[in-house]
């Protein structure tokens, strides 16, 4: 028995870490968010340590990898609140095509998202979180109609993976005919959401595989990845209260001197920390132990968000009237973590799920 | 205890409603679209002074309505306000902070000079107190003010100081002896904004706006006589004002039109064509929310009836503002929860719902969590104060 990362994985982190420090400081996290835009150079820098190829086989071009690596990256990227896709474009859709897709379309589509050369958006929010605002796609006959909400990844996304209504799996074009896009903007400006609408759009099936069995583990999939993301963001969090803690003098002392500021970071390490563990396991479940993937993903994504939401106001509260400022940058993780919350189903959502399948009771 | 309604206040509450019903092509649609209350408002505080239903325990002679504090008429009004969804009276730090203090220690001249137009919402104040060093730990504060002839001369800066970038005065703490003990050297002193020498910038928030300002002072000439409550007694003036300051952050009122706010939204917003309201977690969590509101709105009852009758009611005062602004704060993480993905939105965007306030509310609330007193400040003082548990061993300096 032996739960812990290896040497490469440790390296991999790191590597990722320093990347980041480069090319994604909190000025160029500023610059993406304020225009909501993809930072295409830290994309590209990302691309070439091969992060996105990250699970994609190296028949394909990728580095073949487990869900447990791409958790660390995703750790990784919420740490630095990078402005770039990840979940959807080098996760989601990659799964998507490498269960589901054909040779054909493995070979055609795979390569160049190994590459980083086409960002590939996912709306699958429908068949995980329940339909709102009439959303919905049909799907007959090679063509799409109704819209997706919460698309995933979606600035300059050149196809998307969308699930229809019967958990049907599809390839659309961004530019495909009768296709519209409008983005949506969350509170979460560092990375990119929308909306898609299909009128007679023409859409390839995915169809190698067990769709609906596919789709689920794409979401399992997404929900570790934003779990692991809140997990970096909320340590950033912690690093920057106890940093500020350290420094910051009322009363003639520095404010980390009192037990009060003190517990405040104690329990939110104490909290946190435990979702590491939780986050490890369920990566690795997703390849290693079947029978416990769904599960494990599912109470990773719930609580390490009642967790991260816990970190967020604890670590700006640390801050005082500074953690309120723009100036500070701290919102950008505030944030980023009050997204990954909402993403994919929020926590009752997901935790109705974590029992359905144990059979508790059906998911209402 | 008695809470029955006799004929008196069921008399009251119709007169209230048949008010309400007569005025209610007079509401006001909003703020009026910018940082002050627009004409609408005014004219809407107007006569809610007028016929009592704001301002309503403060003396004519200043402006007021000048009636006997009564706690359940003031619960009929707050009731009859909610159920017809009208806009009660203006609040803001005029009006919650500077007005009580004036009526308790300013003198007759600035009584009458200052409490009608701002009651009626036409001097917007602003609290300088904070400063970049001195947040928690107020009483270190810095910005000198040097007596010169008649005037003081000011000198420093503030931080974190809402609506100084609209505001026409500024109730402000400097320190005018600095020789004396750091609590004993502070004076409590109210000037306009247009004073030559003060410079306001805007600090942007998470929320996205501007809600807050740094206020720079160099060489700005105040009056001496503009001191409230004696030339070195601000910091107990001061006090007096959290005091006030404390009661409005923890609002029940508030807390209470949040919760029927949610309620909406769980009836009317459909997940699968089912209303959040049919989702027994979401039902759950909002009942356990439903008690705390009921049992702060039953609080303000006691307090406001303790108040009226010069009751001590220590420790159930002192967690007000603790126990509201989180209320509040929760409240808002509910709604957003309840949205789902929709409670991730914010401001601009396509399916937004409430124009983004759940989100706005969210990352305020926490601003006022952490504002006039942090939340462990509070716990301080309700452990010290409320409970007689020792003060932290002050340092010994080396
Ligand atoms: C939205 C908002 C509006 C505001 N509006 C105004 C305004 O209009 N006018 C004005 O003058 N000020 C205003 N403030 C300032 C507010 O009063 C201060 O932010 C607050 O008093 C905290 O001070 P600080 O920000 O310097 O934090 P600090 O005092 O530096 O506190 C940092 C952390 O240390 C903790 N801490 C400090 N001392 C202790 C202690 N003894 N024991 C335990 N913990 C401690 C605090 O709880 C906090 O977690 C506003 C603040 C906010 C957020």
């Amino acid at each position: 028995m032996e739960f812990g990362l290896s040497q490469d994985q440790k390296m991999m982190q790191d590597s990722v870490h320093r990347t980041l420090e480069r090319a994604a400081p909190l000025a160029r996290v500023r610059e993406a968010a304020e225009a909501n835009a993809i930072a295409r150079d830290v994309h590209k820098a990302l691309a070439d340590l091969g992060v996105t190829g990250l699970l994609i086989p190296e028949s394909f071009g990728g580095a073949g990898l487990k869900l447990l690596d791409a958790a660390l990256v995703s750790e990784t990227l919420g740490r630095h609140a990078a402005p770039v896709p990840f979940i959807a474009a080098s996760v989601m859709a990659p799964l998507a095509l490498i269960h589901a897709g054909s040779p054909e379309q493995q070979q055609r589509v795979l390569p160049k998202l190994a590459a980083g050369e086409t960002i590939a958006g996912v709306a699958i929010a429908e068949s995980v979180s329940g339909t709102r605002d009439g959303a919905g796609l049909t799907a007959s006959g090679g063509k799409l109609n109704g819209k997706a909400l919460f698309v995933m990844d979606f600035a300059d996304a050149d196809l998307f993976v969308v699930a229809d209504r019967a958990c049907g799996l599809h390839l659309v074009e961004a530019n495909a005919p009768g296709l519209t896009k409008t983005s949506l903007i969350s509170i979460d400006r560092t990375r990119t959401l929308g909306e898609i609408a299909c009128n007679n759009t023409p859409a390839e099936p995915l169809q190698n595989g067990n769709a609906a069995e596919v789709l689920s583990r794409m979401r399992d999939a997404g929900w570790v990845m934003l779990a692991a993301d809140t997990l970096g963001a909320g340590w950033h969090m912690i690093d920057q209260a106890v940093a500020y803690a350290k420094e910051r003098k009322q009363f003639d002392r520095v404010i980390g001197s009192f037990q009060a500021v003190k517990h405040m970071c104690a329990e939110m390490a104490a909290e946190l920390e435990p979702c590491r563990s939780l986050v490890w396991y369920a990566a690795h479940a997703f390849d290693a132990i079947p029978a416990d993937a769904a599960l494990t993903a599912a109470h990773a994504k719930a609580h390490t968000s009642e967790i991260g939401r816990f970190v967020a106001r604890t670590a700006t509260e640390v801050h005082g009237g500074m953690g309120m400022t723009d100036l500070l940058g701290l919102h950008y993780w505030f944030k980023r973590i009050g997204l990954n919350r909402q993403l994919l189903g929020g926590p009752e959502r997901v935790r109705d799920l974590a029992a359905a399948m144990q059979g508790f009771a059906a998911a209402s | 205890m008695d809470l029955a309604y006799s004929a008196e206040y069921e008399a009251f509450r119709a007169e209230t409603r048949a008010f309400l019903e007569a005025n209610r092509h007079r509401f006001p649609s909003g703020w009026g679209g910018g940082n002050r209350p627009g004409p609408e408002l005014l004219a809407w505080q107007r006569l809610l002074i007028e016929h009592g239903y704001a301002a309503r325990t403060i003396p004519r002679e200043y402006g007021g309505y000048g009636a006997e504090p009564d706690v359940l008429k003031s619960r009929i009004i707050a009731e009859e306000f909610t159920r017809a969804r009208a806009p009660s009276g203006l609040s803001g730090q005029g009006i919650s902070m500077l007005v009580p203090t004036l009526l308790e220690v300013g003198s007759e001249e600035q009584k009458r000079q200052y409490i009608a137009p701002t009651l009626r919402g036409e001097i917007i104040w602003c609290q300088g107190y904070s400063e970049p060093g001195s947040g928690s730990d107020l009483a270190s504060l810095q910005t000198r003010a040097v007596e010169d002839g008649h005037d003081f001369v000011i000198n420093g800066q503030k931080i974190w100081t809402s609506t100084a970038q609209y505001a026409d005065m500024i109730f402000c703490l400097v320190r005018t002896e600095a020789e004396r003990a750091k609590h004993q050297g502070i004076s409590y002193i109210l000037f306009p904004m247009s004073t030559p020498g003060i410079e306001v910038r805007p600090l942007k928030t998470m929320t996205g706006h501007a809600e807050f300002n740094e206020v720079f002072f160099t060489d700005v000439r105040v009056p001496q006589e503009n001191v409230v409550g004696g030339r070195g007694a601000g910091w107990f003036v001061a006090n007096a004002t959290l005091k006030h300051e404390r009661g409005m952050l923890g609002d029940p009122n508030a807390a209470g039109s949040r919760l029927s706010a949610i309620i909406e939204l769980m009836n009317t917003e459909t997940v699968d064509g089912q209303t959040l309201m049919q989702k027994p977690v979401m039902r759950d969590r909002l009942m356990k929310l439903q008690a705390r509101v009921l049992a702060m709105q039953f609080h303000g009852l006691r307090l406001l009836t303790a108040a009226a009758s010069g009751d001590d009611v220590g420790l159930a005062r002192l967690i007000v503002k603790l126990e509201g602004c989180e209320l509040n704060h929760q409240l808002a993480a509910f709604a957003i929860d309840v949205l789902g993905e929709l409670g991730a939105l914010y401001e601009g965007s396509p399916h937004l719902r409430a124009h983004g306030s759940w989100q706005r509310m969210y990352m305020f609330d926490l601003g006022l969590i952490i504002g006039g007193g942090t939340a462990q400040i509070q716990k301080n003082i309700i452990s010290e104060r409320g409970l007689g548990l020792p003060r932290e061993p002050k340092l010994v300096r080396a």
